[in-house]
């Protein structure tokens, strides 16, 4: 028995940070956010060389073959950077669906690819995360109709992975799918819709049962999402620490006042359990199948409740500096709440969790 | 990253098992009282002492004591002791004890030879019980401003003031009590830590009811008790840094994990059994919801509580998730018991063996103690002082004076 990470995979953690920390500065995130950019060439270059968009991938494709906790370790570092680059989409359920239900033809042809980083995917699963605005996607054989909001990752992705409302999932090349960007809060992540007319697609077919796929992947994309969160929410924390002990009113630094202590000391009791919550439902994904659904969910929207707490209290600890964009607090902020929303809302997944526990 | 358990652990486990299976029925039951060595040691050991001293002889209670000193004598293993505290609760058996979580532990680091022979052995056997006598009504969280004096009169300390909080001094045969003796050091530096019979004359009991409706806690009066000068813990004078011993294993076993998961269970059960209007509570989204909510927080709880597990196996120091336990942990079956009510509604109000109540009234003396708890043991708010400046590193709050009063 455990609980911990391994030494590899802390160094594989703090090999991103570093990375981040020197070249996705905050001058970086602004001048990103100014121009709408979601996947800065050079951060991705240099994750890239890591070998980063391949860390599910198999060996045997070009990848790294690391598991779901690795993956969850890289997203907290990228949230806590709040790092314009495609991760979540491209790099963790897009893989893992090709892996899942794909021929050895189709991995042969996308996954190297994807490793690499030659290509990107967008990834579109809303007819199965609480649809909203969408034309339901519908397939018949290999062509695909209709509209899926909310797609991840779709700044220049070269391919994009959808989920019809039948469950199937299908990979449509981008010459044959309109995007439409859509401008969220969350200026270093870019969401869209997608627009499908009888768009020709590579279905991935090769699942004996495509709905536990699908469930998988999404189940996957959720314990991402909810590590992200961690990272950004644990970096606001950092923030409102470092600001608590430095700023002075009264002749006293303000992280003296138990009003300011304490709420940090209640964010920091709120959002270190996350952490092991993060690290189980991720263990779990590979290693203990009859709990990865349920603490998936409850990573997901766990996370989202407590992100959101601490995005509004580490703000409130720097005061009006803190509602200012001088400080750029506010893309984090910003991030942890399109997280929240992405994947399953926090109610949307806790019904689902009612349902995989045969409440309902 | 790796919760499956070795063979050595598979093994210790199956063992715990087969002795439940084979002895559960002699258990005096999980929740009733610790019967006391005052009222029933003149008959000979009663059915809670035989299955502590069952529990120690296979060596699921009193595990780590020496055996010189009437214990098992194994060397300390948390993962052990977790394996011990899941069977126990998942069975639904009384655990065993080690005499007293607080007083044992400490006496055993600090203690004389002597002290640990006189007692040590008694206490874990259950046949010398305990209460503390820390808390004063003028000393609660500033508790190192205690008033209580004990002054050296030949052989003796002598005792005078008074003790408020006291859990259990009406049942206990002892108490470990933190004294003045010397009254014009700095506060800190002032104290002793005494123990001494609560047969002692000149000790006066009296309960104090709570909001509960019982007297779980008592006010302690002492006027001119007599305690000899060797029944002194330590140095005089070091009574704080012994104290401090103490509270750091009473506080371990606040906010405790499993009993947030078994709760869990209680509620998801009696939400599926409860009807409103003809439906099971479950079916009504809105009480669902909030169970799922807690339900995220227990597993949180659950998985954090086995990463300080795996920290204390590799003797290395938790940290920030062993501080928030006490707080969180509290928190959490607080709002348990609240949500319990809720989803019973009416009938969760029900009390004082009512008609209709459901569970003896159990949820709503749950809901009232947790907020005890959530006081009691060091505040939610002097938690979050100690999270904030010791976890955290934030300065601490300028301090007005530092005498004792």
């Amino acid at each position: 028995m455990d609980f911990a990470l391994r030494e590899e995979q802390q160094f594989l953690q703090q090999t991103v940070r570093d990375l981040l920390n020197d070249q996705c500065s905050l001058e970086v995130i602004r001048s990103d956010a100014a121009e709408n950019q979601t996947k800065n060439a050079s951060v991705y270059d240099a994750l890239t060389q890591l070998g980063i968009p391949g860390t599910l991938i198999g060996e045997n494709y070009g990848g790294v073959s690391l598991r779901l906790l690795d993956a969850a370790l890289i997203a907290e570092a990228l949230g806590a950077s709040v790092a314009t680059v495609p991760f979540i989409g491209s790099s963790v359920v897009a893989p893992l669906a090709i892996e899942l239900a794909g021929s050895d033809e189709q991995k042969d042809t996308w996954l190297p690819r994807l490793a690499s980083g030659e290509i990107t995917c967008g990834v579109a699963v809303g007819d199965h995360i609480g649809a909203r605005d969408n034309k339901p996607i519908s397939s018949t054989g290999a062509i695909v109709s209709g509209s899926a909001m909310f797609a991840l990752d779709v700044q220049d992705a070269d391919l994009f992975l959808v989920a019809a409302a039948n469950g199937e999932l299908h990979l449509v090349e981008a010459s044959d799918v309109e995007v439409k960007r859509l401008y969220t809060i969350d200026k270093t992540r870019s969401v869209g819709e997608l627009l499908f007319e009888n768009a020709r697609s590579d279905h991935l077919a090769s699942t004996s049962d495509q709905e536990a796929t699908l469930a998988k992947v999404i189940g996957a994309g959720r314990v991402v999402v909810a590590a992200d969160t961690l990272g950004a929410a644990q970096t606001m924390l950092d923030k409102a620490v470092a600001y608590a002990g430095e700023r002075q009113q009264f002749k006293r630094v303000i992280g003296s006042f138990q009003a300011v202590k304490h709420m940090c000391a209640e964010m920091a009791a709120e959002l270190e359990p996350c952490r092991s919550l993060v690290w189980y439902a991720a263990h779990a994904f590979d290693a203990i199948p009859e709990d990865a659904r349920l603490t998936a969910c409850h990573a997901k929207a766990h996370l989202a409740e407590v992100g959101r707490f601490v995005a509004r209290k580490a703000t409130e600890v720097h005061g009006g500096m803190g509602f200012t964009d001088l400080l750029g607090l506010h893309y984090w902020f910003k991030r942890i709440e399109l997280n929240r929303q992405l994947m399953g809302t926090p109610e949307f997944v806790r019904n689902e969790a009612a349902k995989v526990q045969g409440w309902i | 990253m790796d919760l499956e358990y070795s063979s050595e652990y598979q093994t210790f486990r199956d063992d715990l098992h087969e002795f439940l299976a084979e002895h559960k029925h002699l258990s005096p039951g999980a929740f009733a009282p610790r019967p006391t060595g005052r009222e029933e040691k003149k008959d000979g050991p009663n059915p809670a002492q035989r299955w502590q001293q069952l529990l120690i002889e296979h060596g699921y209670a009193a595990r780590t004591i020496p055996r010189e000193y009437g214990g098992f004598g194994a060397e300390p293993d948390p993962l052990k002791n977790h394996i011990i505290a899941e069977e126990f609760a998942k069975a639904r058996v009384r655990p065993g004890h080690s005499g007293d979580n607080r007083l044992v532990p400490t006496v055993l680091e600090l203690g004389t030879e002597e002290q640990k022979r006189w007692l040590v052995p008694p206490s874990i056997r259950g046949e010398m019980t305990w209460c503390q006598g820390y808390s004063e009504p003028g000393s609660g969280s500033d508790l190192a401003s205690l008033s209580t004096r004990a002054e050296v009169d030949g052989d003796d300390f002598v005792i005078n003031g008074q003790k408020i909080w006291t859990s259990g001094a009406q049942y206990a045969d002892m108490m470990f009590c933190l004294v003045r003796t010397e009254p014009d050091a700095p506060k800190h530096q002032g104290i002793s830590y005494l123990v001494f019979s609560m047969d002692t004359p000149g000790i006066e009991v009296r309960p104090l009811v709570t909001m509960t409706g019982e007297a779980t806690f008592n006010e302690v009066f002492f006027t001119d008790a007599r305690v000899p000068k060797n029944q002194i813990i330590g140095k005089r004078g070091e009574g704080w840094f012994v104290a401090n011993n103490t509270l750091k294993h009473e506080r371990q076993g606040l906010g405790d994990p499993h009993q947030a998961e078994n709760r869990f269970h209680e509620i998801e059960e009696l939400m599926q059994n409860e009807n409103v209007d003809g439906e099971p509570i479950m079916s009504n989204p809105a009480h669902r919801d909030r169970l799922l909510q807690l339900q995220g927080r227990m597993l949180a709880m659950k998985y954090n509580g086995m990463r300080v597990l795996t920290a204390q196996r590799k003797h290395e120091e938790p940290g920030l998730p062993r501080w928030i336990i006490k707080l969180q942990g509290c928190e959490l079956n607080h709002q348990m018991a609240a949500m319990a009510i809720d989803a019973l509604g009416e009938l969760g109000t029900l009390y004082h063996r009512s008609d209709h109540i459901r569970a003896g009234g159990m949820w709503q003396q749950r809901f009232m103690m947790d907020l005890g708890l959530i006081i009691g043991g060091g505040t939610a708010q002097i938690q979050k002082n100690m999270i904030g400046e010791r976890a955290l590193g934030l300065p601490k709050e300028p301090k007005v004076e530092d005498k004792p009063a």
